[in-house]
């Protein structure tokens, strides 16, 4: 053993740990341009994403997060004049490429929106909805994803009386977390959250908090939040954003107590924004 | 454009606050060592009472800071700003102690004949006093280099220290009728010793409120 770790060159010990970074990350983005029409709202940004972690986006109104989240899951195609450049590699692929079929990517990568927006429909078929657009019927499996989908979001023991009730009937809190089950169920692989519990009560948005820092043992999660205590408390990693550029990115801890750009350290402690 | 001028108003008192607590400490310390020079008991006695004080100051700043947190949810400079009030504010404090030692040993000494001219202590003082001079325009001006130059002195202070406990225990046997003098003597050194340290602790606390990383001066 020893002679072969002798053998091996030096470099090659560096490729190697490069190679490892590269498996901890499940997003590679490169180089994103994104624009309405002749607007660009982010200008060029490259940054890797981390798996099974929560990656925080801030900045200020209109700076981009959410132009940029939604690329990710190619929702800005639903939007008419938005168009993106660059590359977001994603399992080999690049996620703005032509070739992609847009469905399979949004069931791989989900998306919490701001303002819960369960169906008008049970809370049972909330979730089963787009299972059964994906083919699956029999209702054992779709009863057991349910009930593995809602335990994950942490609203099982709260509704599993009344999963035939309406979703509307929920609070708003357990509305968003039915939203979260509702992705859950799809097994994605990246879910996107932007400002999931912005319009939630103080426990409501605890508990969403709690479920985020939860689901990262089997997800790798994005959010976009406008709560700075809410970014340091459940990130793991911090990218500020401004003005469509990504002015610093690195350890949220680090980012909290000694970002490394005076504009950051300003957005962060309340001083602009 | 600045959001936050009332925090920041707030945070500017939280270290005018801190600055006269340490003035006062600054000044009895000065007091301490000229009383024990005038073997004056009486202002050593006044030195003793008054450290409530500084106690009480150290106790607002300490709420002040405590409230500015729970409040402002300060991150990275602005909390780092507070944390290292609530450090400097204790470290000032244990300087004012260590000043209500030296008044406690002038009283022990008494108006007993000194076995000779007290010399060397109060140029060990002015030293410390430096020192702590020092620490504290570091932090008022955010003087990383400034903050630095506490350490060196330290190691002047600490070489004097060792040089005078040499010579004091030198004394024991030449004036056996003196002992208790001696060993309060020799307490002084100590607590001006100690009086440095402190102030070298300042000039850490400065160092990490301005870079936001640790600094070990005596390393
Ligand atoms: N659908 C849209 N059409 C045109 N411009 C848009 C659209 N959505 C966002 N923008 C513009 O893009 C910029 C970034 O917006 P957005 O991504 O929503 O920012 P954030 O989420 O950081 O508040 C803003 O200038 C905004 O006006
Ligand atoms: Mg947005």
């Amino acid at each position: 053993m020893a002679t072969a770790m002798k053998q091996r060159p030096a470099e090659t010990d560096l490729i190697q740990s490069k190679e490892n970074q590269q498996q901890n990350m499940v997003l590679h983005v490169k180089n994103l341009e994104i624009f309405y029409g002749e607007k660009r709202a982010v200008n060029g940004i490259s940054m890797d994403i981390e798996k099974n972690s929560v990656t925080a986006l801030i900045g200020p109104s209109g700076c981009g997060k959410s132009t940029f989240l939604r690329s990710i899951n190619r929702m800005n195609d639903l939007i008419p004049g938005a168009r993106a450049e660059g590359e977001i590699i994603y399992d080999d692929l690049n996620i703005l490429s032509e070739q992609i079929n847009v469905v399979a990517l949004r069931k791989e990568i989900g998306m919490v929106f701001q303002k819960p927006n369960p169906f008008p429909k049970s809370i049972y078929d909330n979730i089963t909805h787009a299972l059964k657009f994906a083919g699956i019927r029999k209702k054992s499996k779709l009863d057991e994803i349910v009930e593995e989908s809602l335990q994950k979001a942490a609203l099982w023991e709260e509704v599993k009386d009344r999963l035939h009730k309406s979703a509307l009937s929920l609070s708003g809190g357990q509305q968003q977390r039915l939203c979260i089950a509702r992705t859950i169920a799809m097994k994605p692989t990246v879910m996107l959250l932007d400002e999931p519990s912005s319009a939630l009560d103080p426990i409501s948005n605890a508990k969403v908090e709690d479920l985020i820092v939860e689901l990262k043992k089997d997800y790798s999660i994005i959010i976009v939040t406008h709560n700075m205590q809410q970014a340091s408390r459940i990130s793991d990693k911090t990218a500020f954003f401004l003005s469509g550029d990504l002015i610093e990115y690195d350890i949220t801890d680090t980012i909290f107590t000694n970002p490394s750009v005076k504009k950051t350290e300003e957005y962060i402690s309340g001083r602009f924004g | 454009m600045n959001t936050r001028s009332k925090f920041d108003s707030h945070l500017k008192e939280l270290k005018d606050m801190l600055m006269e607590m340490a003035r006062k400490s600054e000044n009895a310390i000065k007091e301490s060592i000229n009383a024990l020079i005038n073997q004056d008991i009486d202002k050593s006695n006044e030195i003793i009472q008054n450290d409530t004080i500084i106690d009480d100051l150290e106790h607002e700043i300490n709420n002040k800071a405590i409230i500015l947190i729970a409040k402002e949810s300060p991150v990275a400079r602005d909390l780092r700003k507070i944390i290292v009030a609530l450090k400097i504010s204790s470290e000032v404090e244990r300087i004012a102690d260590n000043a209500v030692n030296i008044a406690k040993s002038t009283v022990h000494i008494g108006k007993e004949k000194h076995i000779k001219e007290i010399v060397d202590i109060p140029i060990m003082m002015n030293l410390a006093l430096e020192m702590l001079s020092d620490s504290l325009n570091a932090f008022l001006s955010e003087d990383v280099e400034l903050a630095k130059t506490c350490a060196k002195k330290d190691d002047k202070v600490d070489e004097m220290y060792g040089k005078l406990i040499k010579e004091l225990m030198g004394y024991v046997q030449k004036y056996p009728d003196h002992i208790n003098q001696i060993n309060q003597l020799a307490f002084v050194c100590r607590y001006i010793e100690r009086i440095a340290d402190h102030s070298t602790n300042i000039g850490e606390h400065v160092i990490y409120l301005v870079t936001g990383e640790r600094y070990d001066l005596n390393a």
